[in-house]
């Protein structure tokens, strides 16, 4: 069963409806003892950084998810929640991540280009991991953010270009993250989550 | 790269889609979701639901509607019509829109795109604006399918929507809109040159030439089309082919 973290700040249902459409068991989980349960995690997030860690914090999910995370429990965030699990945050001033993947979370310089980065990017495949099984160079996922991760290459699996190297997917471990939103990527995204789903199960 | 958008747009009366037929009147055509899915299934980068219900039971079932779809198709999903205050907002997101599109209610009250963008973030906050050339040259901003004209300066009210926090425009030709003679490049170029948003070029397109003509010659970051794919003069696929042709990106 993959527990969606309810924390205030995310876009639940979207997570939700694909997962179900794919029949993958989910719930979604607003109290953090309940993740002792789950086998898998998917921490969502839409908004800024600094509101969000407060409301993870606050909610007292945050040393719950590093606790499963450090026990080899497959974790997913997506877009913010990607964002989360790097140690520092620059947006709306410096603050705390989870600390689960080395590097930090810096807005996008777009060089003149557009910024949210909105849209269908395509990406390139760095490193094969887990969740980029059938995930091909060229492939679109629906990005929607102002801000990207800075990290090592050896984390980055998938990333974007505009202007400048966007991680895509991320991951160290057991630990996994989506810049982009995997629930709106139509075919590609879902094959993200059903290969994290085959994570979860075995 | 970032893709250029095909979005196809829908028209729900009543939780069934309608289509104006020569203007004699509305005909219904088809159940929104399956349309959706159909659309998705054909490469569809987004989906535009554009409610015309004027009834309190119609917006009900447009929530369930959208509703549905959102447990079907997994592309963003865009609903305009008739939405007036954050709480339409609101609830429209919950079913599981990812994007608000306004119009009217904005131009009367542009307050409401810094409320929403403010609540729910830009990312959600689509501005439609229909405009009209002035005989004096220029663009005018007008409301309820062109019969009001605000006499707004369109260029100006863009800017305006940008500043105060608008995500994307949704731009509607009045003077191409239905003509199939293709998009006004003049107005989405003049749009897309003032603003550092998303414009997506609405009204006209008849032929695939028409498609490609938009990106090559103006900013426009996607284009809306309704009944040329609901009439399947063309489908997504074809469009798509062809930018792909012209070295246009598109996603796969």
């Amino acid at each position: 069963m993959i527990h969606i973290v309810d924390y205030g700040a995310g876009n639940l249902f979207s997570v939700k409806n694909a997962l179900d459409y794919l029949h993958i068991e989910n719930k979604i989980t607003a109290n953090p003892a309940d993740l002792a349960e789950a086998d898998g995690i998917i921490l969502p997030g839409v908004g800024a950084f600094r509101d969000a860690m407060t409301m993870l914090n606050g909610s007292g999910f945050t040393e719950e998810i590093k606790k499963q995370a450090a026990a080899g429990k497959p974790l997913l965030g997506i877009c913010l929640g990607m964002q989360m699990l790097f140690e520092k945050g620059y947006e709306f001033g410096e603050s705390d991540g989870l600390g689960l993947i080395p590097g930090c979370v810096q807005l996008i310089d777009g060089g003149g280009l557009k910024i949210p980065h909105m849209g269908w990017n395509d990406l390139t495949v760095l490193h094969d991991c887990a969740l980029s099984a059938d995930v091909a160079d060229g492939d679109y996922v629906y990005f929607v953010h102002s801000y990207r991760a800075e990290t090592s290459d050896e984390y980055i699996s998938c990333y974007a270009t505009y202007n400048e190297k966007i991680p895509g997917l991320v991951f160290r471990g057991n630990v996994y993250g989506a810049q982009f939103h995997p629930e709106k990527s139509g075919q590609v995204g879902m094959q993200i989550l059903k290969n994290f789903a085959k994570l979860v199960t075995t | 790269m970032l893709a250029k958008r095909i979005i196809p747009c829908l028209d729900v009366r009543d939780g069934k889609v309608v289509k104006g037929v020569n203007f004699v009147g509305i005909k219904e055509v088809g159940d929104p979701v399956q349309c959706a899915i159909e659309y998705d299934r054909q490469g569809a980068d987004e989906i535009t639901f554009l409610d015309i219900t004027a009834t309190h039971e119609g917006r009900s079932t447009m929530i369930d509607v959208v509703r549905n779809t959102a447990k079907n198709v997994f592309v963003p999903l865009t609903v305009g019509g008739g939405i007036r205050t954050v709480d339409d907002f609101r609830e429209l997101l919950r079913a599981g829109a990812d994007k608000i599109s306004v119009n009217s209610a904005a131009v009367r009250n542009p307050q409401l795109i810094s409320e929403a963008a403010d609540k729910f973030g830009s990312q959600c906050v689509v501005v439609a604006i229909d405009a009209r050339r002035k005989a004096e040259g220029g663009f005018t901003v007008v409301v309820n399918g062109g019969r009001i004209d605000m006499q707004m300066d369109a260029i100006e009210w863009a800017k305006e929507c940008e500043r105060r926090g608008a995500g994307e425009i949704l731009l509607t030709s009045m003077d191409t809109d239905g003509c199939k003679q293709g998009f006004d490049l003049e107005l989405t170029d003049a749009i897309s040159k003032v603003v550092n948003i998303p414009v997506i070029a609405s009204g006209g397109c008849g032929t695939l030439d028409h498609f490609s003509e938009v990106f090559e010659k103006t900013g426009a970051d996607a284009a809306l089309a309704a009944s040329l794919f609901h009439f399947k003069e063309l489908t997504v696929q074809q469009v798509k082919e062809h930018l792909r042709m012209h070295n246009i990106p598109v996603r796969k």
